[in-house]
């Protein structure tokens, strides 16, 4: 039975780990037969929960990055992505399309992705604790 | 990263493949902004048939190919960009700043 199928992995905030995340989480979502944009919203979601860990909850040294997937009823996949790194002093202006605190290579859209390809998002943080994301997609039913 | 480039009449064409995340967007960011200070080319094409996936990264390479291209006056085109790709691009708003051809459906 699908209902109650969970995985949970830990790694260190390499970059090397974004891929393997978002791929790891993806293979676990096969099971619930997903379509094409569904996996891709899935891991593009998952990708942009784990950058924010590496680039800005541990931004001076590799801290831990705990992903926990489950299924739930009525085929929702429910993902947690949480960090013990540095917390977000301000969530609203994180949260912000085009806000970054982040170098070149950011583009302050990773909060606007998660909250777009998912059917649900929340975000907590405590400064000096950590951050957690949790984000719900439902899928498609298919015949 | 890989990548190939080429010149063809003032035109540079950048072929980016494989998938852009934060993990390779410096690189790409870097390698794309030598090339266009090194040819000042008209026109600049980031080709994406060959990119299988985009996170926010592939917006920030987007952008900054976007910034050296105004900055010598020319003009930045995007083309064969695939479903998950486009996706990105249309929810961060870029299809409106930058001119996309040949989107593959």
């Amino acid at each position: 039975m699908k209902f109650g199928n969970y995985m949970t992995m830990e790694f260190p905030s390499k970059s090397t780990n974004e891929a393997f995340a978002r791929t790891a989480v993806a293979c676990f979502a096969a099971q619930m037969d997903p379509t094409l944009e569904e996996l891709g919203d899935i891991r593009t979601a998952v990708s942009e929960a784990v950058t924010n860990c590496i680039v800005h909850a541990y931004p001076d040294k590799l801290g831990n990055i705990t992903l926990r997937c489950r299924i739930l009823k009525d085929n929702t996949l429910d993902i947690v992505v949480k960090d013990k790194g540095v917390g977000i002093p301000d969530l609203e202006q994180a949260r912000k399309p085009a806000f970054t605190t982040g170098g070149m290579e950011r583009s302050g859209m990773g909060f606007t992705i998660m909250e777009s390809f998912m059917t649900s998002f929340e975000v907590s943080s405590q400064p000096g604790k950590g951050t957690t994301v949790h984000m719900r997609r439902r899928l498609k039913q298919r015949l | 990263m890989q990548f190939t480039s080429f010149l063809d009449q003032g035109q540079l064409t950048v072929a980016l493949t494989g998938e852009i995340d934060h993990h390779c967007a410096k690189s790409y960011i870097q390698a794309i902004a030598a090339k266009i200070e090194a040819y000042a080319p008209a026109t600049c094409v980031l080709d994406f048939q060959e990119v299988t996936f985009v996170d926010s990264s592939g917006i920030a390479v987007v952008i900054n190919a976007l910034r050296c291209m105004t900055r010598i006056g020319g003009q930045l085109l995007l083309t064969g960009i695939g479903n998950q790709p486009m996706r990105v691009f249309r929810t961060s708003g870029i299809d409106k700043l930058v001119e996309i051809k040949e989107a593959v459906s």
